[in-house]
């Protein structure tokens, strides 16, 4: 009998060497206790989370807390049922309605994880004669999203708009076109020339999704992304969203003017064939949705954490994904995977979490330690995180 | 329409460059076994091709070329498409 698991074998020993040295597996950490957004007990101490995407503090806002307690008790832990049998509450449609009026669009649906939502929309919208054109640093879900449907897929260099536009030309007469970009790339925490692609994916007669997962909130001046900063939303034919970044809890969503865009509700897969979200986290998600719609200071107070993270690590003497913050996602490169593994467990003895982010899902190989900010970070949080990297830093050797 | 030589001839072209252990190409050069190239170098090596040759290979398309000579053959029949 073949071993179907030979093809880890590689992976298993990478990990063996890495954690034969006495290291702390980075992909192992268990929170013990939540205080706060920005504040867990690991192993027992007391730590700084520099690594959530809870952009906006949500999880531990009051109303929020509330809305789900009630929910919990008038409807129930869970739906049991798909959105198009017994799956739709009064709640699943409060949150469609909540989401049409943070977008200020036409149609929202929402699944069971932001995942679902791109790997649902991109596998049904585009067919077998249908060219999907998309950034090559796009997330893992748009890549599945690709692989679940039939259509064509060309892929182009990040962020480059001159190769979007030679690879949508190309495209034979009559195809049908779309473009997927993502607003913010959570690697390097960059954001994309939206303005210009979408100008350019119109006048080429493509159909245009961006994903703004990490832009929800934070970015725009209502907080709707970099489509909005950029003042194109109202071209974008699509925007992907989630739950579980700046609202807080898991979820995820398209929101569209299309007029036809209610059908996809019968013929999207993932979102028929599985369990809807449960009755608290879909009001939990209304209602932080709601409030995020009233939050201009936190998201200047989210600007201005990024800013000073942004600059305290580059006067230490870190290498940046971004010579300026571009969004509150600051990613350190690490020369290699043992240097990246050893600082990340540095910062924990520290007292700080970060994300360890290595190959395959970094660009070009790089190993990151990505930092995502908070709302809720306050200042004197910020200046102790530079601390704790300055000591890392030096202990590991980093700078 | 160039003749298959000269197609071959500004594909190896294209490969050198991606080329770094310096393998002796020929027809049968596999990019991902022989050549070593991991996925990104592919995407990379690709995207060159489509615009020295002005086509588009969609991953699709890129998944079933294991060889030069399948390449060769590819962008012709691409070229021929046009």
């Amino acid at each position: 009998m073949s071993d179907l698991f030979s093809k880890f074998d590689p992976l298993i020993q990478q990990r063996e060497d890495l954690l034969s040295t006495g290291l702390t597996d980075p992909f192992n950490l268990v929170m013990e206790k939540v205080e706060s957004p920005t504040v867990a007990i690991c192993n027992g101490r007391r730590t700084i989370l520099l690594g959530t995407y809870n952009y906006m503090g949500m999880t531990f806002d009051p109303d929020v807390v509330a809305a789900g307690k009630k929910a919990l008790d008038e409807y129930g832990s869970g739906t049991t049922g798909s959105r198009v049998l017994n799956g739709t509450y009064a709640g699943h449609k409060a949150v469609e309605d909540a989401l049409k009026d943070f977008y200020a669009m036409d149609h929202a649906m929402v699944f069971s994880t932001g995942y679902q939502a791109n790997l649902g929309i991109i596998s049904t919208i585009a067919g077998k004669d249908d060219y999907i054109i998309l950034d090559i640093d796009s997330h893992a879900s748009i890549y599945d999203g690709c692989a679940l449907g039939n259509a064509q897929i060309v892929p182009f260099r990040h962020n480059d708009v001159e190769a979007l536009e030679k690879r949508l030309k190309r495209v034979p007469e009559g195809a049908g076109k779309l473009v997927v970009l993502e607003g913010v790339y959570s690697m390097l925490g960059d954001i994309a020339p939206l303005k210009e692609m979408v100008a350019i994916s119109k006048a080429n007669g493509a159909m245009v999704l961006v994903d703004e997962a990490h832009s929800m909130g934070f970015i725009g001046e209502n907080g709707r992304g970099v489509a909005e900063a950029q003042g194109i939303i109202d071209d974008v034919d699509f925007i992907i969203g989630t739950f579980s970044k700046s609202v807080g809890t898991v979820g995820g969503f398209c929101v569209s003017n299309h007029p036809k865009f209610e059908i996809l509700r019968l013929v999207c897969r993932p979102y028929v064939f599985t369990a809807s979200l449960p009755p608290s986290v879909v009001a939990t998600a209304a209602t932080s949705i709601r409030k995020l719609m009233d939050g201009a200071d936190k998201r200047a107070h989210l600007w201005e954490n990024s800013k000073r993270l942004h600059a305290g690590l580059r006067q230490l003497g870190f290498q940046l994904g971004t010579d300026e913050p571009q969004s509150a996602i600051i990613a350190v490169i690490m020369p290699d995977l043992e240097t990246g593994a050893a600082m990340w467990e540095a910062l924990l003895k520290e007292g700080l979490y970060v994300n360890l982010a290595r190959p395959p899902a970094t660009p070009a190989n790089m190993t990151l330690l990505r930092c995502s900010l908070c709302a809720e970070h306050s200042g004197d949080q910020v200046e102790e995180i530079l601390g704790m990297f300055a000591a890392a830093g030096r202990a590991t050797g980093c700078i | 329409m160039t003749d298959r030589a000269e197609t071959e001839a500004k594909i190896r072209d294209l490969i050198d460059p991606f080329n770094k252990k310096g393998v002796e190409i020929d027809g049968g050069t596999r990019f991902a076994q022989d050549l070593e190239w991991d996925s990104l170098t592919v995407m990379d090596f690709v995207a060159s091709v489509e615009d020295e040759f002005d086509i588009l290979i969609s991953m699709n398309r890129a998944a079933e070329i294991e060889t030069v000579d399948q390449l060769v053959d590819a962008v012709r029949q691409l070229e021929s498409e046009r």
